[in-house]
Formats: structure tokens, sequence, C-alpha cells
């Protein structure tokens, strides 16, 4: 290996809740090597006691997200080489999010907004009526696919500076996954799912700043689907006024 | 102070520009308003207050707040636009491009009457 010698300067946050401070690390570069591999090396070779999150290692199950030099990414695939500054590395818990230790953000507020945006399923038919058919093609569902792969890891909650100056703000992820729901025809009634997030903390607090969209490794687009709950909270509210 | 990573982006830029321009206005109305107001009340005031209007700096601060106008203006039609028209990024860029270019002609064929 030709960079066997060389170290990487990491910063880590340390600390529970509210309390903590960044530590600083020297670790092996190696020629490939993600962020998630460096925070792994701490752990095994360096500090048992740091606590991280993941699962999957390869971009599914978006449970390793953190903010690496001040921007949330996916740890497990975001290369080193890609955002070191400097033979430097400053790896901190997700923003926007209570710290439960270290690197683990408790991801608890982001979830129940998730169901507050009427994010469950409510089904149009039982299990004993014949399955719906969706054409493809139809509008609805082409703008509801643009929004289905996304994997909660939070790293659009924690890029947006409006879920920072409101708490209450329903954060872009789930107001996506309500705009889905909003084009899904097979969910019982779409127009709670829109007054669900027509109301305080809902679309109409987005400032379109847009980092959701800058930041979404799955390359979604949480900016337009917010958008489009805010055109069709609009016609609502027009058309309910007649 | 630096921009924190995760704000530099164009979109976060052009949030920010749009709000330190609709503060900057908010700041200037009460004061515009009240010197509208000396007309009725105190002309001969007005009428000093405007003398200062020829004054390089007032020139200066002119163009400041036409600027903010326009980059407030600009800015809400942005927002209008990528909040209420349904259409693809493309198809966006498209059309601020054709605006864009039109405002270039016709400010050329403005800059050659005057």
């Amino acid at each position: 290996m030709s960079d066997r010698s060389k170290l990487l300067e990491v910063s880590v946050w340390r600390g529970t809740g509210d309390e903590g401070a960044y530590e600083t690390f020297q670790v092996p570069a190696r020629d490939n090597q993600t962020v998630l591999d460096v925070v792994s090396w701490i752990q095994q070779s360096a500090d048992p006691s740091l606590t991280y999150r993941y699962a999957c290692r390869v971009g599914m199950c978006g449970s390793c997200a953190m903010m690496v030099n001040g921007v949330p990414r996916w740890t497990c695939r975001t290369h080193v080489k890609r955002v070191l500054r400097d033979g430097a590395l400053q790896v901190g818990p997700l923003r926007n999010l209570p710290v439960i230790k270290d690197l683990a953000a408790d991801m608890d507020p982001f979830f129940d907004k998730w169901i507050r945006a009427g994010g469950v399923h409510r089904p149009s038919r039982s299990r004993n009526d014949p399955i719906q058919q969706v054409p493809p093609d139809d509008p609805g569902r082409v703008e509801a696919n643009k929004g289905i792969e996304c994997i909660n890891c939070s790293v659009c909650y924690a890029a947006c500076d409006t879920v920072a100056g409101n708490p209450d703000y329903l954060g872009p992820a789930a107001l996506q996954r309500a705009w889905t729901l909003y084009n899904d025809a097979k969910v019982e009634d779409r127009q709670a799912v829109l007054d669900s997030v027509s109301g305080a903390g809902g679309c109409h607090n987005c400032h379109s700043q847009g980092s959701c969209t800058r930041f979404c490794p799955n390359e979604l687009d949480p900016l337009s689907a917010i958008a489009g709950l805010k055109r069709a909270s609009a016609r609502s509210f027009f058309r309910r006024g007649e | 102070m630096m921009l924190k990573a995760h704000r530099n982006h164009p979109l976060w830029l052009a949030y920010m520009l749009h709000r330190l321009s609709g503060l900057a206005l908010a700041l200037f109305l009460p004061v515009h308003f009240h010197v509208l107001s000396l007309a009725l009340t105190r002309p001969e005031s007005l009428d000093r207050f405007l003398g200062l209007a020829d004054n390089p700096g007032v020139k200066l601060a002119e163009f400041g707040l036409v600027f903010l106008l326009a980059v407030h203006f600009f800015g809400g039609l942005r927002l209008l636009a990528l909040e209420f028209l349904p259409w693809s990024a493309r198809q966006k860029t498209l059309a601020a491009a054709s605006i864009a270019g039109a405002f270039l002609i016709s400010g050329a064929f403005l800059l050659q009457a005057v």
C-alpha cells in the first residue's frame, strides 16, 4: 500500500445529549476508504466506546447518515478522498435531531413527523376487493414515483434550515411522503393527507432554500414535492371558498 | 463569518438575498412615507431634503435602492415560478434563459435609444 504511512486527522463528536466536544483521532489513510470505514476504524482500533449507527454499508438502509465537514451525508457512500480538507475530516451527529451519544442521533422526532404528515398508508379497498389497477403512465403515478425511493435517512431533515428554525416544521422527507400519498390513487382520503400537511408546521412553512434536494443522496427532489403540496393546498383552498 | 457548508449552494444564497433585500426595503419604506408626508405637512423641509438628491452619495444610494427592488422583484418571480409552475428543472432553466436573453436584447436597444 502506497499510503501506508499517511495519517488522517479526524475530529469526531463525543458526548451525550446536549453536552460534548470534538475529539481528534489519527487514522491510517487507505487508497479506498469511506467515512464509515474511518469511523469504524476508530471504534475498532482506537476507542471502543465510540457510538455510531450503521447496517447495510451500501446505501440502502439509511442508518449511517452523519454530518461530514458540516454537510449531511451517507457515510457509507462517501469516499474520504472526496471530502478530505488538508488531510482533515470532521464527523458529527446529524443536525436538527437530539443526540443520544457521540454520532448516534435520536431519530424519533423525524419519524413522529412522518406519521403526523399522514405518512401511514390508509387503503381505499380491503383485501376482499379486487386489486385496483394503476396504469404506470397515469400522471399521478408518475409524480408519486419520483418520491418513493426515499429510505428515511434524514439527510434532508438535517440539511434544512427551516427545520432548525421551527421545531414544529414537518420537514422535507415527511412532506415528500405526503406528496406521494396525495398522488396515489389507492389512498382512501387524499384530501385528509393534504389537510394534515397544510396547517401549522406544514408545507407552507418551507422557504424553498432547496438544501433537501441539494443533499439528497438518492437524488430525489423534496423541494419540488413540497411545491406540489403548496399548489395542491392553494387549489383546494380556493375550491372550498366557492 | 464563513458560510456554513450546508448553505453553500445557489438556492440558499438566492433565499438569503431575497430575505435581506426584503428586510432592507422594509426599513426603507417608513422613511420613504415620512418624506412623502412632508409634502403635506412641511413643504419647505421637503424641498431642502430633495436638494440633497443631487449629492453623488444619494445617487449611489438610489442605485442601491433600485438594485434591492430589482433583486426582490425577480426573487419573488423566481419563487412563484419555482412553487407554482409544475415544470421540470430544464424547462424552468430554458424559460429563465429566454427571459434573460429578452432583457439583454431589449436593454441593449434601450441603451441605443437614450
